[in-house]
């Protein structure tokens, strides 16, 4: 998938992947999509879950060996 | 949201703060209360008397608090375990409280002291870290646990 913006949490645990990606969203553009690399499993529920409350709109996931990429896009204006 | 800190240690003030620290990062408006011996969290862990009665002040030194110096709930060990368990916590990149301390303040997490416990412990506002915005009591609580969906209590 394409991201206009890339967050690496290799090696970080809950709820650091979450507070550096709310910290991390504020720079992107209204329609921008942001990728956040990770390799805590919690971040397959996490990352849903927090684009919901926060308005943001989760598009899914890539996993390759332990890799998990998660997509969320800033909504439009 | 509103966590109460009732508890002095370390392994509970994480998990105290891990959930103010995500939910900040949700947009939540979030209050810990401190209070008993969650205050010990949040004092600068001096031993020195200042206006403590006797009681109090063996009491200070006893639970002398401050972040750095808080135990595991199990397995302390003589303080062994805790180490090993800070240890572990930075092999894992895992933010120490001081850390995640500091970063519920950067979010704007807000800290409450209560004034009951204080009095009762002997503690004066000197006594906490800058960070506290407000000393205030159970009323405070309530009014903004009544307007929170998430009221936790640890």
């Amino acid at each position: 998938m394409k991201a206009d913006h890339t967050l690496d949490c290799i090696g970080l645990y809950c709820p650091m992947p979450i507070v550096k990606t709310a910290h991390k969203i504020k720079e992107l553009s209204p329609g921008e999509v942001l990728e956040v690399i990770s390799d805590d499993t919690g971040i397959k529920s996490d990352m849903p879950a927090w684009a919901k409350k926060t308005g943001n709109e989760y598009l899914g996931l890539e996993e390759d060996e332990g890799e998990i990429r998660v997509y969320v896009k800033k909504p439009a204006g | 949201m509103t966590i109460i800190v009732f508890s002095g240690e370390l392994d509970k003030a994480l998990a105290a703060f891990n959930l103010a620290n995500t939910g900040a990062s949700m947009g939540m408006d979030v209050t810990m209360f401190f209070t008993f011996w969650g205050l010990g969290v949040v004092k600068k862990g001096s031993l020195s008397r200042g206006n403590k009665g006797f009681m109090q002040w063996m009491m200070n030194i006893m639970k002398r608090g401050g972040a750095e110096h808080l135990k595991l709930s199990q397995m302390n060990m003589l303080g062994a375990g805790t180490g090993i368990m800070k240890s572990l916590m930075k092999k894992y990149k895992m933010p120490s409280i001081s850390e995640s301390m500091a970063l519920a303040k950067e979010q704007g997490v807000h800290f409450v002291a209560c004034t009951t416990s204080m009095a009762l412990m002997g503690l004066e506002k000197g006594d906490f870290i800058d960070d506290i915005d407000e000393f205030a009591g159970a009323a405070t609580y309530l009014s903004l646990a009544s307007e929170g969906k998430v009221n936790l209590f640890i």
